[in-house]
């Protein structure tokens, strides 16, 4: 479902990946873990273009990236949650669900909203239709944002660290919208996150990236019981409670 | 000076200013509209990724903000005048002169607005496959619309006082221009200073509102940010930086990690 083919990202003159290749499958759940710095926000924020490569191929889908086609494919193939939530402050969480199908898919309004409540609905927040985003506490824009990634019904979810800037009794609350997502086969999620007991529940692949490269992958079982390089040892050894 | 009798004039002539007052009103309207859409444009152009159109918003913000007005209008007004078009009018010439010349203020007004709103919402609207232009227009610009208003609002007011400087034109029929000629006229000069008073109590009986209502915003806009409801990027507790392995790496360099976790998270930096 996404290809990344022998790709490079610099900033500057700093490496920050330094040839990646990696094949999201259709419906699978990856799991990106790494330290802080690694590049794992440059990685997944390549699958759908807001970051270029400085070399190297994206392909979503059938489709080879770039900057030209960013919006048609991302408008057709993935959705992104991010850290900082993203809402658009000046919409009501309706609007905020529905801008995107009815600017970009044309869908009418009515429809829109039907679509929208539905996946209101499904992250609980259905009696928050009405209002706007910066009176939710953090748990309950996450899950907006969620809830506004998935109005795009778009089979790739790509999530950013989406429960690092949350207070601790409200990453439950996410995770467990993210969880129900994982069932569902239709879905290709690449996640980013440091909550191991999620990557252990959904992940059907983990990988670890650290220093530009992807050090250690495989099942979660796999980083649990043996994992081989000693970066990745250390860093479980810190983040895993 | 002041007496009566130079009041009762200018209320005998008050066509006189009337008609100076339109004029000055007609050259804000559409002197204010070709500044937003310049400015709009040229705000546009400074925010975007592209180099060149980013220099060529500065050169003229830079251009246009470190000579006269007063110079750009004369200019404009002979230069086009000279070049052939003989029914270019004053009042014309003031419209343009004076968009042109807001338009690089209110560009840098746009700006500083675009600048303003977060990246991750232009970053949100593309991951949801709005392109550029779609997302300033429906993300971005809305959210500028509040911090951009109190700057706008001071710098129409500055626009309705740059009318005057259609006086040194000629021939213009703005109210400045026509206070001017009232004063100087053969048959009105006694009552001058009473045209003067008069013409500067309509400029401040039209700016002083708008000042107000700017100051009022921005006053409203900042008890608004001090209250801050944008989230911040919290240091998780789960944050390992690559110093940090590096240390821990080389005090476990004899193995046993798995037992040596719970050792290390203690001393390690907050995991809770
Ligand atoms: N736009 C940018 N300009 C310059 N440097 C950048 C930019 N974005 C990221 N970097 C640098 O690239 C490196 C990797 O950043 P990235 O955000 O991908 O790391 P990360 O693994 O997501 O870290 P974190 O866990 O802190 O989110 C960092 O050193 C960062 O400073
Ligand atoms: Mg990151």
């Amino acid at each position: 479902m996404i290809r990344l083919i022998d790709v490079h990202k610099s900033f500057g003159n700093q490496e920050v990946l330094k040839g990646i290749n990696l094949h999201v499958k259709e419906g699978e759940k990856l799991v990106i873990i790494g330290p802080s710095g690694s590049g794992k926000s440059t990685l997944i924020r390549l699958m759908n273009y807001l970051e270029e490569p400085t070399s190297g191929q994206v392909y979503v889908h059938t489709h080879l990236m770039s900057h030209n086609r960013r919006a048609f494919i991302n408008k057709i193939h993935s959705a992104m949650v991010f850290q900082q939530f993203n809402l658009y402050p000046h919409l009501t969480v309706m609007d905020n669900l529905t801008l995107g199908p009815r600017k970009l898919k044309k869908v009418p309004k009515r429809e829109a909203e039907e679509i929208a409540m539905h996946y209101l609905k499904r992250v609980k927040l259905e009696h928050k239709a009405n209002v706007y985003p910066t009176t939710l506490s953090g748990g309950q824009q996450q899950r907006i944002a969620i809830a506004r990634a998935l109005t795009m019904q778009n089979r790739v979810l790509l999530f950013d660290e989406p429960t690092s800037a949350l207070d601790p009794e409200m990453v439950q609350e996410v995770l467990d919208v993210m969880i129900g997502l994982s069932k569902e086969k239709n879905f290709t999620m690449v996640v980013v996150t440091h909550e191991m007991g999620f990557a252990r529940e959904v992940a059907d692949r983990v990988i670890f990236l650290d220093g530009g490269v992807i050090l250690e992958e495989g099942t979660p079982e796999h980083f649990f019981k043996n994992p081989q390089n000693e970066r990745c040892k250390a860093f479980l050894g810190k983040i895993i409670r | 000076m002041f007496k009566a009798e130079s009041w009762a004039a200018l209320f005998r002539d008050y066509r006189i200013f009337l008609n100076g007052l339109i004029a000055t009103v007609q050259m804000t309207l559409v002197g204010f509209s070709i500044a937003l859409i310049l400015g709009i444009i040229l705000g546009l152009f400074s925010t975007s990724g592209k180099k060149p159109l980013r220099i060529i918003s500065r050169i003229y913000v830079e251009f246009i903000q470190n000579t006269p007005l007063m110079l750009q209008a004369l200019f404009l007004f002979y230069a086009v005048t000279f070049a052939g078009f003989r029914g270019f009018k004053p009042l014309v010439a003031g419209m343009l002169a004076l968009g042109i010349y807001h338009g690089a203020y209110f560009s840098e007004v746009f700006r500083a607005g675009i600048e303003a709103v977060p990246k991750g919402q232009s970053e949100a609207a593309y991951s949801q496959g709005f392109t550029y232009v779609q997302s300033m227009w429906y993300i971005i610009l809305p959210q500028t619309i509040k911090i951009i208003l109190p700057p706008m609002v001071n710098q129409v007011v500055n626009l309705i006082k740059n009318t005057s400087c259609m006086l040194l034109v000629g021939g213009a029929v703005d109210l400045i221009s026509a206070t001017n000629a009232y004063a100087v006229g053969l048959s009105t000069a006694r009552y001058a200073a009473a045209a003067y008073v008069f013409s500067g109590i309509i400029f401040f009986a039209i700016c002083f509102p708008l000042s107000r209502i700017a100051a009022r915003w921005e006053q409203r806009l900042k008890a608004r940010d001090q209250q801050g409801n944008i989230p911040k990027k919290k240091n998780a507790p789960d944050n390992v930086s690559d110093a940090e392995l590096d240390r821990m790496i080389g005090e476990n360099s004899d193995g046993e990690l798995a037992s040596g976790t719970r050792e290390n998270s203690s001393e390690g930096g907050g995991l809770e």
